[in-house]
């Protein structure tokens, strides 16, 4: 069976991949291209660990064909933070214990960029419904809740 | 060792503060390695075909077809494993099928290929040939004669006649006089309560990457809670030395206890073994919930008597636990911790540990005690609130202390339960106000904490910055607790100090991550490591002073004169007692072994408050107060995130989390959307207190706190379900449809 | 002479003695002890067991001391999550 090629763009770089017809995009993120910090819970799209943004929209990439990023501009838990500098949103979640194992945490930290982005100013509903896709097992997400609200607050004060 | 004096006790600079962790910008950024993320140079990838019936037996297995498929390296089935070792016979049937397959799900083959699609397919050319035989998957249905039966011959000799062979073990604990003390009661409430099986539902599947030489050496890179087990159970399954061995654990995505077992680790080294090369495994989700986990479910009767101004005067409970497709159930700790926290006369528990054809049940926080909570924290609510008393205030009247004879025998020293129970009942959330449809549960837990073999190596570099080496994997945080714990022992800056997860080849045995013994075991095994640093680096400046080593202390530090015989030398500090290291006799370490003993029970109270839709059944949790006594919390941020974790996990158990089994025997909902687990739109924020009372069994007072709070929630959000529905509810999940009908029968 | 608290169905295995008596300085001459007088708690005792001594529970270590009033209660073999 031939592979197919895909061009496209992952945290800004311009990238090439060959990959099976049937592969997902978490299959070729973690298998082709070494992207291991998106992670899969489920393979279903029920956990959200595998969450990306495929030009700006955030899906499960365990839902989404590789073949299907052709021309597509795709970031990754890899592309949050800048060299040395996290996103307030990692730095927040170290300070507050917002991770216990930490295996949701790119999946979770991705959906919450993702609606800082939309909505700067979340009331904690909005917060608990936009990462109702995204399980955690470990936190109760009390602190990843307060963790977003906090970082949003500082986030509008800063801009 | 003993909790220090109390004037130190007062004096922690680095304990009781909220450092950030020292693996948090790997797991922010996604560089963390957990199970999955490693690759070796060749690596095949390992599959497994599992049982489509729940009992089975196996009358031929031909991988001919597969073995000639293009890219199969290696197939393995039991045959392969041969005879091994008697303790550890029902692993390897558990992980690998013989003369029968116990449940839907069970592993049956596996393959090695060199892709997952050549993997798929050579699956599909495996050729099973079963004869299906009757099953069970309920627990009292499997009690019955005539059940069908899972395994001839495995029925202890605790067991009276007259039961299915089914039947495992019965125990039986308690003290006084059942029926005399019935007798003095003013009322009795006697009630059969069920639960739901549920799965520790972490996210992270089992993973693992082997490697296996010709030589008998073989390397292990697996998520786990204790690679020392895995490295043990599977060269008693291999019949390797344990020393060839070497396990590596890899970041690890949740656990729950469901990681204390091995599932795929043998059969991923014997893939490896027959192929020449490095094999790595990794479960589907369905995989997970199928054949690994879960907790037992349980059909529990409890009978207890109380006098009229709340005090009880007799408790009873009877349990049964079905454990899966093998011996031992969680019914035995049920048994023991179902009245632990109260002073009982007259108590008595009965347990019966039970097979199905289910998977084999794995730990799962506090094991066991979660479902004898919810039974018996439901009657004694029901009591209290039949007389129309404060249900907290009848858990003061009945409460363990400091001289109580425990319900499982021994005497409680300086516990914690009152406290918690004392900070609820003083706490707003006591008396806020409660809506239409609303109501507010109560409930107590408790559990014992364990201690175990454990290890630690702290050296002190050259520079005198600290490096300590632990043997057990870090679940929720705990790299930062020993941290601490060293830097506080030193008398040095937090950062100053680095904690790694060491493989099997760098220290002695060192228990599972289990019992909420981590922060205990290991914290005062890195303290005592300090400690014989810290006297090492005390004779060293004795040596460079010309002074007797009695005569040097340490504080903040640096070595120090003690006394005013010592001479007037300024302090030394520890960067200055390493700089000089190799012209004082060589390199500074301090290391500890130890059986970690004097862990110390542990007790919580929860407080929830619900609200109940009439029309449909559901619930909505309103508010969530935990209060548990944690010793001492070392790192706050992280006890408040273990009381919020174990809640959660309980309010899933009480209301949503259930393994469905068709009349087939097949699981119906082995995926997280029918498997649901609370996600961020269930619920509330959820609110801590921590009480502090410090274990005399630790040098800081530090109690293990990870199990406890996920044994009250059963029984509070029941209690609370119970007083919006206005319908007493005894079987768990509280699904909407079930409560729904209990309204609807309540109204007749 | 320890005396040493069996749970409920245990004694049963003890000739109905709830508390049993054995002479023991140590908990492994205690589990030995009590193995050699009654015979019948060897089948639980191999299983393994948990031994509070004084309010601290202990598994295997042979060598901790027992006093002679030294509360002694064997519990079924603690298993964790």
């Amino acid at each position: 069976m031939s592979r197919i090629h895909v061009t496209t763009k992952i945290n800004g770089d311009e990238t090439e991949f060959l990959c099976d017809a049937e592969a997902t995009l978490l299959d070729v993120l973690r298998d082709e291209l070494g992207l291991t910090g998106t992670k899969e819970g489920c393979g279903t799209g029920d956990c959200g660990a595998c969450s990306v943004t495929v030009d700006g929209r955030l899906v499960c990439s365990c839902l989404m064909l590789g073949a299907e990023a052709e021309g597509r501009e795709i970031a990754t838990i890899e592309g949050m933070a800048a060299g040395e500098v996290l996103h307030p949103l990692q730095q927040k979640f170290i300070e507050m214990a917002a991770l216990q194992c930490g295996i949701c945490t790119p999946g979770i930290l991705v959906a919450a960029k993702s609606l800082l982005e939309r909505n700067p100013d979340p009331s904690e509903e909005e917060v608990r419904y936009w990462l109702a896709g995204n399980l955690c097992r470990c936190t109760g997400y009390d602190k990843i809740i307060r963790a977003v609200m906090e970082t949003a607050a500082d986030m509008r004060r800063a801009s | 060792m003993a909790l220090d004096d109390t004037k130190k006790v007062k004096d922690f600079k680095v304990v009781g503060t909220r450092p950030n962790r020292p693996d948090g910008i790997d797991k922010v950024t996604g560089r963390a390695r957990f199970g999955a993320d490693m690759v070796a140079p060749g690596m095949l990838t390992g599959r497994i075909l599992r049982s489509p019936h729940a009992h089975a037996r196996i009358l031929r297995i031909d991988t001919s077809k597969a073995e000639a498929l293009p890219g199969v390296k290696a197939v393995v089935t039991r045959a392969d494993f041969g005879d091994v070792p008697d303790h550890v016979a029902d692993v390897i049937d558990n992980c690998m099928a013989g003369d029968k397959a116990l449940y839907d799900g069970h592993a049956v083959a596996a393959i090695a290929a060199t892709s997952a699609a050549v993997a798929r397919k050579a699956l599909k050319l495996i050729e099973v040939e079963y004869e299906v035989l009757p099953h069970v998957t309920d627990v009292d249905a499997a009690m019955r004669p005539g059940a069908p039966v899972l395994h001839e011959g495995a029925q202890q000799e605790t067991v009276p006649e007259g039961y299915s062979g089914n039947v495992i073990s019965r125990v039986e604990f308690g003290h006084g006089d059942i029926e005399a003390g019935l007798a003095k009661a003013d009322r009795v409430v006697e009630r059969t309560y069920r639960t739901g099986a549920t799965h520790q539902g972490y996210i992270e599947p089992h993973a693992c990457l082997a490697t296996m030489s010709a030589d008998g050496q073989g390397d292990l890179w697996v998520c786990t809670q204790g690679h020392y087990m895995v490295r043990n159970v599977c060269a008693a399954i291999l019949g390797l030395e344990q020393g060839q061995l070497r396990v590596t654990a890899s970041e690890i995505g949740g656990g729950f206890g469901g990681k204390t077992v091995v599932f795929l680790e043998p059969v991923a080294l014997m893939l490896a073994k027959k192929s020449g090369r490095p094999v790595k495994m990794v479960m589907s989700r369905s995989e997970v919930l199928r054949a690994t986990g879960p907790t037992a479910s349980t059909s529990i009767d409890v009978r207890i008597g109380m006098k009229k101004d709340g005090r009880i005067t007799a408790a009873f409970a009877e349990l049964r636990y079905q454990g899966g497709a093998y011996p031992g159930s969680p019914v035995d700790m049920g048994s023991m911790s179902a009245f632990a926290p109260y002073d009982l006369e007259n108590v008595k528990t009965v347990g019966w540990d039970v097979v199905t054809n289910r998977p084999k049940a794995a730990a799962y926080r506090a094991p066991g005690a979660p479902m004898a909570a919810f039974a018996v924290e439901s009657a004694i609510d029901e009591l209290a609130k039949g007389f129309g008393l404060d249900p907290l205030a009848v858990r003061l009247m009945n409460g363990a202390k400091e001289g109580t004879r425990a319900s499982y025998g021994p005497t409680y020293p300086a516990i914690g339960l009152m406290a918690t129970l004392e900070a609820a009942h003083t706490h707003p959330h006591w008396t806020a106000p409660l809506g239409e449809n609303q109501g507010r549960g109560v409930a107590c837990g408790f559990w014992f904490n364990f201690g175990g073999d454990t290890c630690v190596s702290l050296n002190v570099t050259p520079d005198g910055t600290v490096t300590v080496s632990e043997g057990n994997p870090d679940i929720g945080g705990s790299r930062a607790s020993m941290t601490m714990m060293a830097a506080e022992e030193l008398g040095i800056p937090y950062d100053q100090v680095r904690t790694i997860i060491a493989d099997t080849g760098s220290l002695g045995q060192n228990e599972v991550t289990d019992g909420s013994r981590v922060t205990f075991a290991v914290g005062l095994a890195t303290i005592e490591a300090a400690r014989a640093a810290k006297r090492e680096m005390c004779r060293r400046a004795a040596m460079i002073w010309g002074i007797d080593e009695e005569a040097v202390e340490w504080e903040d530090g640096a070595a120090r004169p003690a006394g005013p015989n010592a001479g007037k030398f300024p302090p030394m500090t520890i960067k200055e007692i390493a700089a000089v290291a190799s012209n004082t006799g060589g390199p500074i370490a301090g290391h500890h072994e130890v059986t970690a003993e004097g862990a110390g029970v542990s007790f919580g109270t929860h407080m929830v408050d619900v609200e109940v839709d009439p029309d449909t059944g559901a619930t909505k949790i309103l508010r969530y107060t935990v209060f548990q006594d944690a010793g001492r919390a070392v790192h706050p941020a992280y006890v408040e995130g273990q009381f919020q974790g174990g809640a959660v996990q309980g309010i899933g158990w009480a209301l949503n989390e259930e393994y469905i089994y068709g009349e087939d025997g097949i699981l119906q909902n082995a995926g997280f959307l029918d498997y649901r687990i609370p996600v961020a739109s269930d619920l509330p924020m959820i609110d801590t207190v921590i009480l502090e009372i410090p274990n005399p069994g630790h040098p800081y007072g530090v109690r293990g706190v990870g199990e406890t709070p996920i044994v009250p929630p059963l029984a509070a959000v029941a209690n609370a379900v119970s007083a919006a529905a206005g319908v007493r509810m005894t079987q768990l999940p509280m699904s909407p449809p079930r409560v729904l009908a209990a309204i609807q029968a309540a109204k007749g | 002479m320890v005396k040493v608290v069996l749970w409920g169905s245990l004694a049963e295995s003890a000739d109905g003695q709830r508390e049993v008596a054995v002479e023991a300085a140590t908990l492994r001459e205690l589990l030995d002890g009590l193995g050699e007088t009654f015979p019948g708690l060897r089948a639980e005792l191999e299983r393994g067991v948990s031994v509070s001594i004084d309010g601290r529970v202990y598994n295997d270590n042979w060598f901790t001391p027992i006093q002679p009033d030294s509360e002694v209660v064997l519990l079924k073999r603690l298993k964790g999550g």
